[in-house]
């Protein structure tokens, strides 16, 4: 099966539920307007099944209806995970064989972004949703600059350092902060390196891992990423450019 | 009433071992200046504006003037005796035309002495006195809405967040807020200020994630909330931060625009935002000197430890940064009832017992802290992106608070890291709160933990484990636990972190009146 609807509670039924905020008073003239949009979104019938005032400018809504529209999953593409999940050991071992020592991580928050929750998650010891941070790992050196770090910080570490790969992390999305940061991060290691540039990895919760053209990075990771996925790409990475 | 049948015994142990801890700090802390502490001095003596003709960029003019005195023969002996001899050797009126005339390079800073020194350091305390009189002022006017307007009509007080990055949207949504039922209105600044060497001035739009914070932003934001105070008939309260390199400006700028609360902690700055340990402690010091003068709430910032380290193997660092805080707050003049000291609501939901271990360590809070208006912070950890249940847990998160008589609730919002709340989030989460203090407003009274229960051991453990720290800080020395990692789990050296060249270690013949007036009490 190729083509699929949102499912309630009988296949094909298109359910779905969505809520949302329009600046109208309350009253059936709000209930009135939140029903054309369901109505454009696709959704239809429709059901307001909820509404209530927000003070006297604004209305909030539940909405729920079904949706017209068909998923065609043969049209969906999404970045599948291309390089083999690997364990502490295994990741620690394969960088062993590679290089002959240790693979240099540099990392922080770029620009003025002081959330370094993600970057801690990936780094720190400490890890997250219970995996080790990549400083676990005995064959990686880990320097976790913090948070905001500049580029040209950035990049002077990452000389100096020898840094096989540099992982940044954003979080603040205002004004696509996180877009700009990362390509201006990027366009500085290839002017300053060139190709000899480390391996750029680009990490937040609202970066999507198609994104990585447009970042000008090797990789980008989403929400949810976890140490062990970014390290298996790591040595993926390196061993890749060995190759190339 | 208590619950948890602490022993008296180890509370004041855990007082004891937390005043000797800090006793090294404070002693370093009263040894040195910075360059923080010296602008906050001229803001009080009446410096304001910037040099907007320099081509970094405005540069306060406050800034200037002390990066010169320090160019010109140091700050060893504090600003004020240098900046006032200019004065008066220059014949100029005021000390924004000193700063002018020191932007234009006219002025040649020295030290006095003998009659020169006693008469700028009379001149000096004379106009700082006036600043601090402006922040007496305030403190009565707030006394004077509250006892006109009321305080909120219960506890805890529901306090909300607002950061659009834009001053004038920050007023729409906060007078919506309050009017919907928030007592306290925060503005987050924009990220990255706490970095920043120097107060922006004016009414600013464009931050990131927050807003600015200056004394204009300030002027804006309380004067729109004592109108809608009077709609509202409570006195609603205003929140900045004064955490950063600019700790102490920021408090004089709270105090002279009459802000309610300010986030002030002891070691958030050296620990999340890697500034240097020993500016932290001065600048920390002298900010809770003026918060106490303004009659400020400060609020300390445990909740961050629980978002790096895990909220049950930790629990016990909560309770010692508490004490901690409580005691520099103390040494600083504060007394308990401007001490909104921080905690958090940051267990992974999945362990069993997750609520009952934030009974247990909520509770404890309370009862070792009785006076102190606690501050308590919702989840951010684990709001997972799943709204659904992340209202559910900001419910739990509610009824905890109201279970074990908090003071001050952070309202949760279920798009935490998801998005900057929308106005429908906010709403959404004032009803889960309301829901919850109106359902479950008295069944404190009925709260009665079994008394060799799972709640009461837990808490007995936590404050045993933070005596247990608490010793080892003080046989290490709090410079060195903190260097190594204690807290929060970041490794902070004392001669390491942003900010170190702005510390300078005092001459003998320092002087600064704002100090001494503000250790006296005196109004003159």
């Amino acid at each position: 099966m190729t083509n699929v609807r949102p499912y309630g509670d009988t296949t094909g039924d298109g359910m779905v539920q969505v809520s949302f905020t329009l600046p109208v008073p309350p009253g059936p003239r709000a209930d009135g307007a939140a029903m054309q949009l369901a109505a454009k979104m696709g959704l239809e019938p429709a059901m307001v099944v909820h509404s209530h005032g927000i003070g006297t400018e604004f209305t909030f809504f539940v909405v729920y209806g079904s949706a017209r529209h068909i998923v065609d999953l043969d049209e969906v593409t999404v970045v599948e995970r291309e390089y083999p999940l690997l364990s502490p050991a295994e990741v620690n071992g394969a960088v062993r064989k590679l290089l002959r020592r240790k693979l240099v991580v540099v990392g922080g928050c770029i620009g003025t972004d002081a959330h370094t929750v993600g970057i801690d998650a990936i780094l720190n010891i400490k890890g997250f949703a219970g995996e080790k941070g990549l400083e676990y790992y005995r064959e990686l050196r880990v320097l976790n600059l913090g948070a905001q770090v500049t580029v040209p910080e950035l990049v002077k570490r990452a000389r100096a350092e020898k840094a096989d790969a540099v992982l940044v992390s954003q979080v603040v999305t205002q004004r696509d902060a996180h877009i700009l940061n990362t390509q201006e991060m990027s366009a500085a290691f290839r002017e300053a390196m060139g190709e000899r540039r480390p391996v750029l990895v680009a990490g937040g919760p609202r970066f999507d891992p198609l994104m990585a053209a447009e970042l000008g990075v090797d990789r980008v990771f989403g929400r949810g990423t976890t140490p062990g996925e970014v390290a298996s790409y790591l040595v993926h990475a390196i061993r890749e450019g060995r190759a190339a | 009433m208590a619950l948890l049948g602490l022993d008296p015994e180890v509370v004041a142990a855990a007082r004891a071992l937390a005043a000797r801890a800090a006793e090294p700090v404070v002693e370093i802390a009263r040894a040195h200046t910075t360059v923080a502490v010296e602008r906050a001095t001229l803001r009080l003596a009446g410096i304001t504006g910037a040099d907007t003709g320099h081509r970094a960029g405005d540069v306060p003019w406050v800034n200037r003037v002390v990066d010169t005195v320090r160019e010109h023969c140091g700050l060893e002996h504090g600003v004020v005796l240098p900046a006032f001899h200019a004065l008066r050797e220059h014949d100029l009126a005021t000390l924004t035309e000193l700063a002018e005339a020191t932007a234009a390079g006219q002025v040649r800073y020295t030290v006095p002495t003998g009659r020169d020194a006693q008469r700028a350091a009379r001149a000096g305390r004379v106009a700082v006195a006036k600043g601090l009189r402006t922040i007496d002022r305030n403190r009565a006017q707030r006394e004077k809405l509250v006892a006109r307007l009321g305080d909120p009509p219960r506890r805890p007080w529901i306090y909300l967040i607002v950061a659009t990055g834009d001053i004038d949207e920050d007023v729409v949504q906060a007078a919506n807020a309050a009017r919907a039922g928030a007592d306290v209105i925060a503005v987050i600044r924009s990220t990255g200020q706490s970095l920043l060497d120097y107060v922006p001035e004016g009414a600013t739009h464009h931050g990131f994630a927050g807003t600015y914070a200056t004394q204009e932003n300030f002027r804006i934001m309380r004067a729109a909330m004592d109108e809608v105070s009077r709609e509202v008939g409570r006195y609603v309260r205003v929140t900045n931060y004064a955490s950063g390199l600019c700790m102490p400006e920021i408090a004089v700028l709270g105090g002279l625009q009459r802000l309610d609360m300010m986030l002030n902690d002891s070691m958030y700055g050296i620990l999340f935002r890697d500034i240097n340990p020993i500016r932290t402690f001065v600048d920390q010091r002298f900010s809770r000197q003026v918060h106490a003068r303004a009659g400020i709430i400060i609020n300390t910032g445990e909740d961050n430890y629980l978002t790096t380290a895990d909220a049950v193997e930790a629990a016990h660092t909560v309770t010692v940064s508490q004490l901690l805080n409580e005691h520099f707050a103390h040494e600083a003049g504060l007394p308990d009832e401007l001490l909104g000291l921080g905690h958090a609501f940051e267990i992974n939901p999945s362990l069993p017992e997750s609520f009952r271990l934030e009974l247990a360590h909520a509770l404890l809070a309370r009862e070792l802290f009785p006076d102190a208006p606690l501050k308590w912070m919702p989840p951010t950890k684990h709001m997972t992106g799943n709204v659904f249940d992340g209202y559910l847990l900001d419910g739990f998160f509610n009824l905890a608070g109201v279970l074990t008589g908090q003071s001050i609730l952070l309202v949760g919002m279920m798009t935490e890291a998801v998005v900057t709340p929308f106005l429908s989030d906010r709403d959404l989460a004032l009803r889960n709160v309301r829901y919850v203090l109106d359902a479950a407003a008295g069944l404190r009274e009925d709260f009665r933990p079994a008394p060799d229960g799972f709640i009461v051991k837990r808490a007995h453990q936590v404050l045993g484990e933070a005596v247990d720290l608490l010793g080892r800080i003080v046989r290490d020395g709090l410079l060195d636990a903190i260097a190594d990692g204690t807290f929060g789990l970041m490794k902070r050296p004392p001669d390491g972190g942003k900010g170190a060249d702005g510390v300078v270690e005092k001459a003998p013949g320092y002087v600064n009146p704002a100090a001494d007036l503000l250790d006296e009490g005196a109004t003159r």
